[in-house]
């Protein structure tokens, strides 16, 4: 005998794909998922720029940001440290700041770096197809397939010691995931009929690509970019915490957390706290408000960039 | 004369849409082409509009050869045969506006003086002149499509290809968009080839010249 289900069986069905892309997006579905939605992004836009401005001012403000003070090793959050003092006695809070801004400036540029280079690479690959096309895309697999944080050694290493090295060595191992990114868009956008109507009145690939092909993967790059950021900060600190990125005397998030190894050991968990603290806080604003952008501009679309 | 040969054609990995076509499609008058969905009428459209290699089979136009297809043919070849197609929103750039869309066959060629040009086409295809301002989800099917046919005679084209023009218009617009292009067929000697799957209306715009497939 067959049983009729009854109709509250229809509505806890699975969602459709749609939607389930949506909440993997972020947001949820409903007013409480874009109460929640809209508070994130207000919450990592304000850390953010809170951060920013910190980093920003506090190094400059403050009157002698790497004073070394060997009467105030390893100080304890209190009064006048408040992040602590480091195993030099130099002022963590102010450290930590100055340290941000170089993380922050080497990714922002090193993703500036890759975005560009990838959008070349991306658009040019998409727009030309044929060998142009294979050689290229061949060229995005092999910087895939080795390690991007090896690749960035090698590279670190030839030119050591340097800001423009470390962001070098960023961002050329970067690139290829935005340039898929892009190609992929490219290739769907080439054979639309308005592209078609656009040949069909004169216009050469040149013309196509910067007037119908760019404009329209503006949205892509820019988000490949945003999620790049969060990443390259990582990379930055990798690159320091294992000795090869910024000298020592240049404050860097990485910087600061490999001087703090042998502190933690010490006790002293405040040098690594805090620079992690703000590191985190810094890359999950960061991604947040890619997030929340993703869900506004590509709601129905993964992104194929990975963290 | 704008001609077809031995046109064998068809997409990727596919089997031939088109097998053997011969179609030619003179100056001054309309000639319509009828068939049922599927019969490779716009894949005929795309090739006649040099925006499609053949297989094998010639394209002449004006008894000249024509070798290639889109970026490889050159640019005043391109510009005389002119396509409308069947659907207006996925033919325009939805980035643009309208003002944008008509007036690019003339940017293309690096006209600077576009305000006369644009209004004029305007005016002739009946697209109201407000509306240029406007982006393509502004604005509805019919005037988009007044947009793509005004787009499409923007080059002087001597030939135009009307691939279903009027399949998504309402009665008065496909009225008006057929007079406008009949009143090119016989002021400038254009060679129009209407595409549809409604013979009757071929009838209207082509007399007996229609071609059954």
């Amino acid at each position: 005998m067959v049983e009729l289900e009854p109709d509250s069986a229809t509505v806890a069905r699975p969602r459709p794909w749609r939607s389930a892309t949506r909440a993997r997006a972020g947001s949820g579905r409903g007013a409480a998922g874009a109460v929640r939605a809209r508070l994130r992004l207000v919450t990592a836009v304000t850390v953010l720029c809170v951060l920013t401005l910190a980093a920003l001012s506090v190094p400059v403000l403050s009157a002698a940001p790497g004073t070394v003070d060997y009467q105030a090793i390893r100080l304890p959050p209190g009064p006048g440290h408040p992040f602590g003092t480091d195993t030099s006695g130099r002022d963590l809070f102010v450290r930590s700041l100055a340290g941000l801004r170089v993380s922050l400036l080497v990714a922002v540029v090193s993703t500036v770096v890759s975005t560009v280079l990838g959008t070349v690479v991306g658009a040019l690959s998409g727009a030309s197809g044929g060998w142009v096309d294979r050689l290229l895309m061949r060229l995005v697999d092999a910087v895939n397939a080795v390690p991007h944080l090896l690749l960035g050694i090698v590279i670190v290493a030839l030119y050591q010691g340097t800001v423009l090295a470390v962001v070098l060595s960023i961002g050329l191992t970067h690139w290829a995931t935005v340039a898929r990114v892009v190609r992929s868009e490219v290739l769907g956008l080439r054979n639309r009929p308005y592209v078609d109507a656009a040949v069909s009145a004169g216009a050469g690939r040149w013309w196509v690509l910067r007037n119908h092909l760019l404009p329209a993967i503006v949205p892509q790059a820019a988000l490949s970019a945003v999620l790049l950021v969060p990443h390259a900060v990582f990379h930055e600190t990798a690159l320091s915490f294992l000795g090869l990125g910024l000298p020592p005397h240049l404050a860097s998030i990485g910087n600061i957390l490999s001087d703090g190894r042998e502190g933690v050991l010490l006790g002293a968990w405040w040098i690594v706290a805090f620079p992690a603290g703000l590191l985190v806080a810094t890359t999950l604003s960061v991604s947040g408000i890619a997030a929340a952008w993703r869900d506004r501009t590509i709601p129905t679309r993964r992104s194929e960039l990975t963290l | 004369m704008l001609s077809a040969r031995g046109v064998v054609a068809g997409y990727a990995r596919g089997p031939a849409v088109l097998d053997g076509v011969d179609v030619s499609v003179p100056r001054g008058s309309v000639r319509g082409l009828a068939g049922p969905s599927g019969c490779g009428k716009s894949t005929l459209a795309r090739v006649l509009a040099l925006l499609q290699r053949p297989w094998s089979g010639t394209v002449e136009l004006d008894g000249r050869e024509i070798r290639g297809a889109r970026y490889s043919v050159p640019r005043e070849a391109r510009t005389s045969v002119g396509i409308v197609f069947q659907q207006p929103r996925p033919a325009v750039d939805p980035r643009m506006t309208l003002c944008e869309i008509v007036s690019e066959p003339l940017r293309v060629r690096g006209v600077r003086q576009l305000r006369s040009g644009v209004e004029e086409l305007a005016e002739v295809t009946g697209l109201d002149a407000e509306l240029l301002g406007r982006m393509p989800h502004e604005v509805s099917d019919g005037q988009l499509q007044r947009a793509c046919l005004a787009r499409a005679l923007a080059p002087r084209p001597r030939y135009l290809i009307c691939d279903e023009m009027t399949g998504m218009l309402d009665a008065s617009t496909t009225a008006a968009l057929v007079r406008v292009v009949i009143d090119r067929v016989t002021e400038e000697g254009l060679g129009v080839l209407a595409i549809s799957h409604d013979e009757s209306l071929l009838r209207a715009w082509a007399g007996n010249d229609v071609i059954r497939w």
